[in-house]
C-alpha cells in the first residue's frame, strides 16, 4: 500500500527523552514537518513546523515554557491552542486576529510520542501495550521505503519463532515491537520498544542498535538499487481570507462557550474566585490583560479579566468582587452560581494588551484590579522579562490571589491600608522619571486611576506608556446628531434621530443585536462600517482603529455625516 | 531548462560575478536558472558569458575563441547576462555615478532558499530586532510605524517611502542609535535597492543594493554592493558590516518552507508591516513571474 498524506493512523513520532523541557525537536511523519515541544505542564504540542507569518520553521523557534517564540519576527503561539498571542510589530493589534497554528493530534505513552495525519481515528494502544513496562530503543533513521523497512524487520526473525506483523508497520519479535515511522515515500525511523527492563541494559541497548546499524546499510544498499517513489507532498492549509486580506483592525463576531464551573471559592474578603472548565479539550487563546463576557443566569452579561499565565487553557481563573450595593451582576455570580453549573462566556477579547519589549514593565492593581495584572506579571514572568508589581488593598481589605502572587518571580510589593496622600506619594516614587520604553498598566477604582494618569503625566509619561483597563466610558456622549443608517446585510435603512443610539434604532426595528456594557467600553456590539465617517464616543477602540473607520461601537458612537453603512 | 522559467525571467538581465574578480583568461563557471555557464574576462577587460559544455573552472582560455556568447553587460561593479533578449537598458542606480561615493562589491554569498525570499527578506523591517539584534534593531523598538508602498508604472518598480526604524548602529559610522528613514526599491524582480539616512551627511544616502543571481528556483546568490559616504572606514571594515548582516539572515532564510515565495495572499499571514512584500508579491504576479515561486493558482 503506498503512503498517503491523510494517513489517519498513530506513529510514534519521537521519544519522550527527545522532548526535555525548553527545547523544540524538529519530527516528521509523512512528508510533512512537525515542530514538537514539551510545555512546562508537560503537555506536547505537535505542529506544522512553520510560522503562519512568513513560513520558517518553528524548530529553530523558542520554547518559553508556555508560548514558543518564531526566531524571524518574534510572533509567540500558546501551548496547546497554538494561537499567536503577540505580534511585536504591532502590539496593539495582536489580539484583533485569530491566527493559530495548524496542529496535529498528539499522545505520550510508553516514552514514546505518538502523533496521526488528522484526528480521525482515537489513539489506540498496539496489541499486548498493556501487559508490560516499555524502554524505548535507540531509534534508527533509514533511507528506505517505509514497507520495505518493515519487511526486513519481519525477515529478522527466527525460523523457529516467526515474526508477528501487528499491522503493517508494527512488527513484534518479543521481546521488541517494532514501530516504522513513516517519514516519506523513501525514509523511515526504526522504533523500537523493549518489553522489561533487562537486567544488562547497555549491553542489550548495544546489541540492537549494531543490529539496526547493519540492517540500516543493508536496506539503503537495496533502495539505491530500486527506482525510487516519488516524495510525499505536503499540502500547506491556506490561510482564512481574513487573515490574508489584512484589513487594519479585524471586528470579533461574538461566538460564546460553554464553560463549567470546576471551581469556586473565597480568594479574599468579598472576592470569590471562579474556575470556568472547557467542556473538552481547551479553551481559546487569550492575551494577558483580556477579558471574557460572562452571560448569567439572570440574562445579565459582566466583563472579566482572565488571571492565568501563558499557554493555560484549560480553564479560565476570574475573580468576582461582591458589592454589597452591587444590582444584579455579581451578585448573581457569588450568590446563585455553583460548582458544576455551565454558563456561557464570549471568546477572550483584549483591549489591554501588554508589551512584551519594555525595558521596564510596571504593573499597579487597586482591589480587585489585580486580575489582568496578575495574568500579565505572569506572562512577563514566564518570559524572563523585567518587571514589578504593586498591589494596593484597603485596610481591612484582603489580598486576593495571594498564593498565586507569591510564587512570582518579579517585584511583587503589597501595599496595605495607606490613606490617600500617602499612596499617591508611593505611586509617584514607584512610576519615577520616564524614561524611553516603560510602561505602566493600572486597574483599579477609578480615583486610582485618576492618580497614576495624573501622576505619571506630571513625571513627563508620554500617553502611549500608560494603560488603563476601561471597564468603563466616562466620556459625556454627545448624541444630539440624527442620520440615516444602512444595513448591508439586512438591507433594512433606519433613521437614528437625536437621543437614541444605532443600537436602539436597530432593536426598534426589530433586529437582535448583542450588547454589554452599553457605554461604549466593553466591544460586544462592535459592528463593520462599510461607509460613511464614524463619530467615535466609545473608549475600545484605539486611535488607530478609530482612525481606520472600518468599526463601530453601536452603542454610543454615531455618524460624523448624515448617511453610515453598517456591515450588519 | 525547468517549466516554471517563464519569458519575463528569462529575459532579465541577470547578475553572475563581480568585475573585478574575474580573472582573465581563465574559466569561471557558475549556475544561472538552471542553466550551467562559463565565464571569463577578454585582456580588454570585457567580460564574456556563454553556455557551458566541458568548460571547468581554472581552464586556461583565449576568449578570442568563443563564438556563442550570451549578452553581456557590466554595472554596479557586476558582470549581467541574460538567457533571452534582454531589453538595452539595467535599472538605475544614479548614486552610484556621484564621483565622491565609496562603491564596492560586498561580496557574493550563497543562499538556500530562492531569490524572491531573499529580496522579501531585505525588505522586511520587521526582523530587525530578533535576526540583526544590537545592529538593525533592538528590543524594545519592535515597532514598525506606517509607512507607504506603491508599484510605481511609469518606472515599473516597487518603491517604499517614509520607513522609519530605530537602529543601535545603522551602518558603521553611526554611534548609538538612531531612527533612520529608508527607501525601498524593486527595479528588478531579484534585484532591490535600499536608500539610508546617513549619519555623516544628512543630506544625502547611503545606498546598499542586493542583487540576487536565482541559481535554481531554491537557490541563489545574493550579490551586495554598497555605495556610502563614509570617509573614516576602510572598505573591508565596510564590506564585513554587510557580511556579518548577512551572515544573519542566512540561517533564518534557509530555515523558510516551502523555499519558493508563495504569491497567493493565503498562503501565509501578512500584516500591516508587510505592505511591502505584499506588493511585490502581487506585482511578480502580475508581471506573470513563476520561476522560484509558487504561482496562485487559477
Ligand atoms: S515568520 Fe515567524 S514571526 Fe515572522
Amino acid at each position: 500500500m503506498p503512503l498517503s498524506l491523510t494517513d489517519p493512523h498513530w506513529y510514534p513520532i519521537a521519544s519522550s527523552d527527545d522532548l526535555p523541557f525548553r527545547h523544540v525537536y524538529q519530527g516528521q511523519l509523512l512528508g510533512r514537518e512537525l515542530a514538537v515541544w514539551r510545555a512546562d505542564d508537560g503537555n506536547v504540542n505537535v505542529w506544522e513546523n512553520r510560522c503562519l507569518h512568513r513560513g520558517v520553521r518553528l524548530s529553530i523557534g523558542i520554547n518559553e515554557g508556555q508560548e514558543l517564540k518564531c526566531q524571524y519576527h518574534g510572533w509567540r503561539y500558546a501551548n496547546r491552542s497554538a494561537g499567536c498571542t503577540y505580534i511585536p510589530a504591532h502590539p496593539a493589534d495582536a489580539p484583533a486576529r485569530r491566527i493559530e497554528n495548524r496542529k496535529y493530534p498528539v499522545r505520550e505513552a510508553f516514552g514514546l510520542v505518538w502523533s496521526a495525519a488528522n484526528a480521525e481515528l482515537p489513539f489506540a494502544p498496539f496489541p499486548g501495550a498493556e501487559a508490560a513496562d516499555w524502554i524505548a530503543l535507540r531509534p534508527m533513521p533509514v533511507n528506505a521505503a517505509p514497507e520495505d523497512v518493515a519487511a526486513a524487520l519481519a525477515r529478522l526473525a527466527p525460523d523457529d519463532q516467526p515474526a508477528e506483523m501487528l499491522s503493517e508497520l508494527v512488527v513484534r519479535l518479543a521481546p521488541v515491537t517494532w514501530f516504522v515511522q513513516p517519514v516519506d515515500s523513501t525514509r523511515a525511523v526504526i522504533r523500537g520498544l523493549h518489553a522489561g527492563r533487562p537486567e544488562a541494559p547497555l549491553t542489550v541497548l548495544r546489541h540492537y542498535n549494531e543490529m539496526l546499524t547493519r540492517l540500516r546499510d543493508r536496506l539503503e544498499r537495496a533502495a539505491a538499487r530500486k527506482p525510487q517513489p516519488a516524495p510525499l507532498q505536503p499540502v500547506f492549509e491556506q490561510v482564512s481570507v481574513d487573515l490574508a486580506t489584512m484589513p487594519d483592525i479585524a471586528v470579533p463576531r461574538g461566538n460564546t462557550i460553554p464553560v463549567v464551573v470546576k471551581r469556586k471559592w473565597q480568594s479574599a474578603d468579598a472576592i470569590m474566585g471562579f474556575e470556568l472548565a472547557a467542556r473538552d479539550g481547551h479553551l481559546p487563546t487569550f492575551q494577558p490583560g483580556a477579558h471574557i463576557d460572562v452571560h448569567l443566569p439572570n440574562g445579565m452579561t459582566r466583563q472579566y479579566s482572565i488571571t492565568n499565565g501563558p499557554g493555560e487553557l484549560l480553564s479560565y481563573v476570574i475573580g468576582v468582587k461582591q458589592e454589597s450595593t452591587s444590582t444584579g451582576g455579581s451578585q448573581v455570580l457569588v450568590e446563585r452560581v455553583r460548582e458544576g453549573d455551565v454558563l456561557a462566556i464570549s471568546e477572550p477579547r483584549n483591549n489591554f494588551p501588554l508589551r512584551r519589549d519594555a525595558t521596564r514593565t510596571v504593573l499597579i492593581a487597586g482591589g480587585i484590579g489585580i486580575t489582568p495584572l496578575l495574568s500579565m506579571a505572569r506572562f512577563l514572568d514566564k518570559s524572563g522579562l523585567p518587571y514589578e508589581l504593586h498591589y494596593f488593598t484597603r485596610l481591612g481589605e484582603q489580598v486576593a490571589f495571594r498564593s498565586e502572587l507569591e510564587v512570582l518571580h518579579g517585584r511583587v510589593e503589597f501595599h496595605t491600608g495607606l490613606p490617600r496622600e500617602a499612596s499617591s506619594a508611593r505611586i509617584a516614587e514607584i512610576l519615577g522619571e520616564y524614561s524611553f520604553a516603560q510602561h505602566v498598566y493600572v486597574c483599579g477604582p477609578a480615583s486610582m486611576l485618576e492618580t497614576v494618569r495624573a501622576t505619571a503625566a506630571a513625571r513627563n509619561w508620554p500617553d502611549e506608556a500608560v494603560h488603563f483597563e476601561y471597564f468603563k466610558n466616562d466620556k459625556i456622549i454627545d448624541n444630539s446628531t440624527a442620520f440615516d443608517v444602512e444595513l448591508a446585510r439586512s438591507a433594512m435603512t433606519l433613521h437614528v434621530p437625536a437621543g437614541k443610539t444605532i443600537l436602539e434604532a436597530m432593536r426598534q426595528a426589530g433586529l437582535s443585536v448583542p450588547s454589554s456594557c452599553e457605554q461604549g467600553a466593553c466591544g460586544t456590539c462592535l459592528c463593520g462600517v462599510i461607509e460613511g465617517e464614524v463619530d467615535h464616543q466609545d473608549v475600545y477602540l484605539n486611535e488607530s482603529e478609530k482612525r481606520a473607520n472600518t468599526a463601530i461601537l453601536t452603542c454610543v458612537s454615531r455618524a460624523k455625516g448624515d448617511r453610515l453603512v453598517l456591515d450588519i | 531548462m525547468p517549466s516554471s522559467l517563464d519569458p519575463v525571467t528569462r529575459d532579465l538581465w541577470h547578475v553572475i560575478a563581480a568585475t573585478d574578480e574575474l580573472p582573465v583568461g581563465m574559466v569561471e563557471t557558475t549556475l544561472l536558472l538552471d542553466t550551467r555557464l562559463a565565464l571569463t574576462r577578454g585582456s580588454d577587460g570585457a567580460p564574456v558569458v556563454w553556455l557551458r559544455s566541458d568548460e571547468e573552472a581554472g581552464d586556461e582560455i583565449d576568449p578570442e575563441t568563443i563564438l556563442e556568447r550570451l549578452p553581456v553587460k557590466t554595472a554596479y561593479g557586476y558582470v549581467w547576462t541574460s538567457l533571452g533578449t534582454p531589453q538595452s537598458e539595467l535599472f538605475p542606480i544614479p548614486e552610484f555615478a556621484e564621483p565622491d561615493r565609496v562603491n564596492m562589491s560586498c561580496g557574493s554569498i550563497g543562499i538556500h532558499v530562492s531569490a524572491p525570499r531573499a529580496v522579501e527578506n531585505f525588505l522586511d523591517m520587521g526582523h530587525f530586532p530578533y535576526v540583526h539584534t544590537d545592529i538593525l534593531g533592538s528590543e524594545p523598538h519592535t515597532e514598525v510605524k506606517e509607512y507607504d508602498v506603491e508599484v510605481s508604472e511609469e518606472r515599473d518598480e516597487v518603491l517604499a517611502t517614509k520607513c522609519r526604524f530605530m537602529q543601535p548602529r545603522a551602518a558603521l559610522s553611526a554611534s548609538g542609535s538612531i531612527e533612520v528613514e529608508y527607501v525601498y526599491r524593486v527595479p528588478h524582480p531579484f534585484c532591490s535597492v535600499l536608500y539610508k539616512s546617513c549619519p555623516e551627511d544628512e543630506t544625502r544616502r547611503d545606498v546598499i543594493g542586493i542583487f540576487l543571481q536565482p541559481m535554481t528556483e531554491e537557490r541563489c546568490r545574493a550579490h551586495l554592493l554598497q555605495s556610502m559616504i563614509d570617509s573614516t572606514n576602510s572598505i573591508t571594515e565596510l564590506r564585513r558590516f554587510q557580511q556579518t548582516i548577512f551572515g544573519q539572515d542566512k540561517p533564518i532564510l534557509e530555515n523558510q518552507y516551502p523555499k519558493k515565495l508563495p504569491l497567493d495572499p493565503r498562503a501565509e499571514t501578512p500584516i500591516r508591516a508587510d505592505k511591502s512584500a505584499i506588493a511585490y508579491r502581487r506585482w511578480l504576479s502580475q508581471k506573470g513571474i513563476t520561476y522560484g515561486v509558487i504561482p496562485q493558482a487559477g
